[in-house]
C-alpha cells in the first residue's frame, strides 16, 4: 500500500509538469496494481488526496476539504452501484429460470393436432410473454367423437401457465373425447375451485364433434363466443352458451347446445386475445374477424388461421397486447 | 450497554447525529478518514433501516479492544416487524423484498464483521465492528 502511494504520487506528479498521453497510459496502468491490493474507489481519493498535498504544500484548505467530501460520496456510490449491480445479476438469474420454465411449459401443453376423418383442422397460438396463457386440448380417441377446449386463464405469465397445467391434466383425465361438454365444465370448475387461489380464473369452450353425424355439442365457461359459418346460407352464427367462468363458484351448471355442419362449413374458436383492440376503441372486431374468414374460406383450415393472425397482428401494428389463440374446424 | 453512548432514532434528523456519534468515536479510536467515512456510511445505512422499517429504534457505540487491536461496534437496536430468516439476508444474491438486505450486504462489505439477531414481532439487533488496520 506504502509503495503504491509513492508511485501514484510520482505519476501524479509527472502529469502535474507535463499533461502528455503518456502519463496519462501510465496513470491507468495503475489501476491493475491497485486492483491486485484492493484499494477502492475512496482510498484512491484519500491517495490522491495525500499525493497532491505532498506536492502542493501551499494547497488551500478548501481543496483538501473537498476530498473529503468526495471520500464520502465515494463509499456511498460504491455501495449503490454494488446493490444495482446485484439487481443486475439477479435479473439475469430470473431471466434464465423464465426461459427454463417456458421452455418446459412448451413441452408440457404441446398440443398435437389431430386429423380425424371428414375434417380439417387448423390452429394458431401465439403468447404475448413468454410463458402462453392460452392453451388448446384436442382429444380424438380412435372412436366416433373429437373434443377441443380452448382455455384462457384470466392473468398472465407464472401463475397463469401454473394454472394451465392443471387444467391440462383436469382434461387429460377426461380420457375419453365423448363427454357431454357440460359434465366435463363442471368437472374442471370443481377442479379448479378447489385447488386454485380465488384471484385466478379460467375461460373455456369446450366442443364435442359427433363425426358419424357430424354434430357440433359446445358449452362455454364464460368464453368469447365461437363463430359457425353456414356455407349454404353464407351466413356467420355466435356460438355462446351461458356459463360463469371455471373457478368462481364451487356446483356450477353449463348448458350445453348443437350444431349440425355440413361440406364446407366451418367453426372458428378463438380466446379473447383475439378480439380485443385496446387501442382501437370502436373498432367491431367480430364483424371484421368474419369478414376476414368469409374471403378466405377456400383456404385450408391452418392457413386460415395464420392468415387471420398475421392480419390481425398487423392490424395491431406487431404488438399483441394479449395470448392470441384461433383453432378451425372445417367440415369438407 | 446502557452506559455506551447511544442515539435514539425516531427522525430522519436522528439519522445525522448517529452518524456524527459514530464518526466521532472512530476518529479517537485511531481509524483513518476513509474508514471513518465508512464506519458513518455503515451507521447511516442501519439507522436508515431503523427509521424506514422499525420507525424507532436507537444506535449504541462501544470502542473494542482485542490483544494488540483496537476497533469499533456498533449496534442497531429496533423494536419492529424483525425479519425473517436474518443470516439469509446476508447470503449475496439472495432475494429479498423491501431492499433492506441490499442494504445489509453494503453494510457487511464496509465493515469486518456483521451479527444480526432478529425475531418475528419483537425487533431486531444489528451488531457491526471494525478494527483499525
Amino acid at each position: 500500500m506504502k509503495e503504491l502511494k509513492v508511485q501514484y504520487e510520482k505519476v501524479l506528479l509527472q502529469y502535474l509538469l507535463n499533461q502528455n498521453e503518456s502519463n496519462l497510459y501510465i496513470g491507468q496502468n495503475l489501476v491493475r496494481q491497485l486492483m491486485k491490493n484492493n484499494v477502492s474507489p475512496e482510498d484512491l481519493v484519500s491517495i490522491h488526496k495525500q499525493s497532491l498535498e505532498n506536492i502542493l504544500p501551499d494547497l488551500p484548505e478548501t481543496v483538501s476539504i473537498s476530498f473529503d467530501f468526495l471520500i464520502e460520496v465515494m463509499i456511498h456510490f460504491g455501495l449503490k452501484i454494488k446493490e444495482h449491480q446485484s439487481l443486475i445479476m439477479r435479473q439475469e438469474e430470473m431471466r434464465i429460470e423464465m426461459e427454463i420454465a417456458s421452455k418446459i411449459q412448451n413441452l408440457l401443453l404441446e398440443t398435437k393436432i389431430p386429423k380425424p376423418s371428414g375434417l380439417d383442422i387448423g390452429m394458431v397460438s401465439v403468447p404475448v410473454r413468454k410463458m402462453n396463457g392460452d392453451y388448446v386440448h384436442f382429444m380424438h380417441d380412435d372412436g366416433n367423437f373429437f373434443s377441443v377446449a380452448v382455455t384462457d386463464v384470466v392473468g398472465k405469465g407464472v401463475p397463469a401457465a401454473l394454472c394451465m397445467s392443471m387444467v391440462k391434466y383436469g382434461l387429460d383425465t377426461l380420457e375419453y373425447a365423448n363427454n357431454n361438454p357440460s359434465y366435463v365444465l363442471e368437472v374442471l370448475n370443481r377442479i379448479i375451485e378447489k385447488s386454485v387461489d380465488d384471484s385466478m380464473f379460467v375461460s373455456m369452450f369446450y366442443g364435442r364433434y359427433d363425426l358419424e353425424n357430424d354434430i357440433f355439442t359446445f358449452g362455454s365457461a364464460g368464453h368469447e363466443p365461437a363463430f359457425f359459418f353456414n356455407s349454404a346460407e353464407q351466413t356467420f352464427i355466435d356460438l355462446d352458451s351461458k356459463g360463469l367462468l371455471l373457478g368462481v363458484l364451487p356446483e356450477m351448471k353449463y348448458s350445453q347446445n348443437d350444431i349440425h355442419l355440413s361440406e364446407n362449413d366451418f367453426i372458428i374458436l378463438i380466446t379473447d386475445g383475439v378480439t380485443e383492440f385496446k387501442k382501437m376503441a370502436n373498432f367491431n372486431s367480430r364483424s371484421y374477424i368474419k369478414e376476414l374468414a368469409k374471403s378466405i374460406r377456400h383456404l385450408s383450415a391452418q392457413e386460415m388461421c395464420n392468415k387471420i393472425f398475421e392480419d390481425l397482428n398487423n392490424l395491431q401494428d406487431f404488438s399483441l397486447e394479449d395470448d392470441f389463440t384461433v383453432v378451425i374446424i372445417k367440415k369438407y | 450497554m446502557r452506559n455506551h453512548p447511544t442515539v435514539k432514532i425516531v427522525t430522519e434528523l436522528d439519522i445525522v447525529a448517529a452518524r456524527q456519534l459514530c464518526r466521532n468515536v472512530a476518529k479517537e479510536v485511531g481509524f483513518g478518514v476513509v474508514d471513518q467515512a465508512r464506519i458513518a456510511t455503515a451507521t447511516s445505512e442501519l439507522a436508515k433501516n431503523i427509521f424506514l422499517y422499525a420507525t424507532t429504534g436507537e444506535i449504541l457505540v462501544e470502542k473494542i479492544e482485542n490483544e494488540d487491536k483496537k476497533g469499533i461496534a456498533i449496534i442497531a437496536i429496533d423494536y419492529g416487524p424483525g425479519i425473517e430468516n436474518p443470516h439469509k439476508l446476508l447470503e449475496e444474491g439472495y432475494p429479498n423484498k423491501c431492499g433492506e438486505s441490499e442494504g445489509l450486504l453494503g453494510v457487511k462489505r464496509l465493515m469486518d464483521s456483521i451479527q444480526i439477531h432478529s425475531e418475528l414481532g419483537k425487533g431486531t439487533v444489528i451488531r457491526i465492528e471494525k478494527w483499525v488496520k
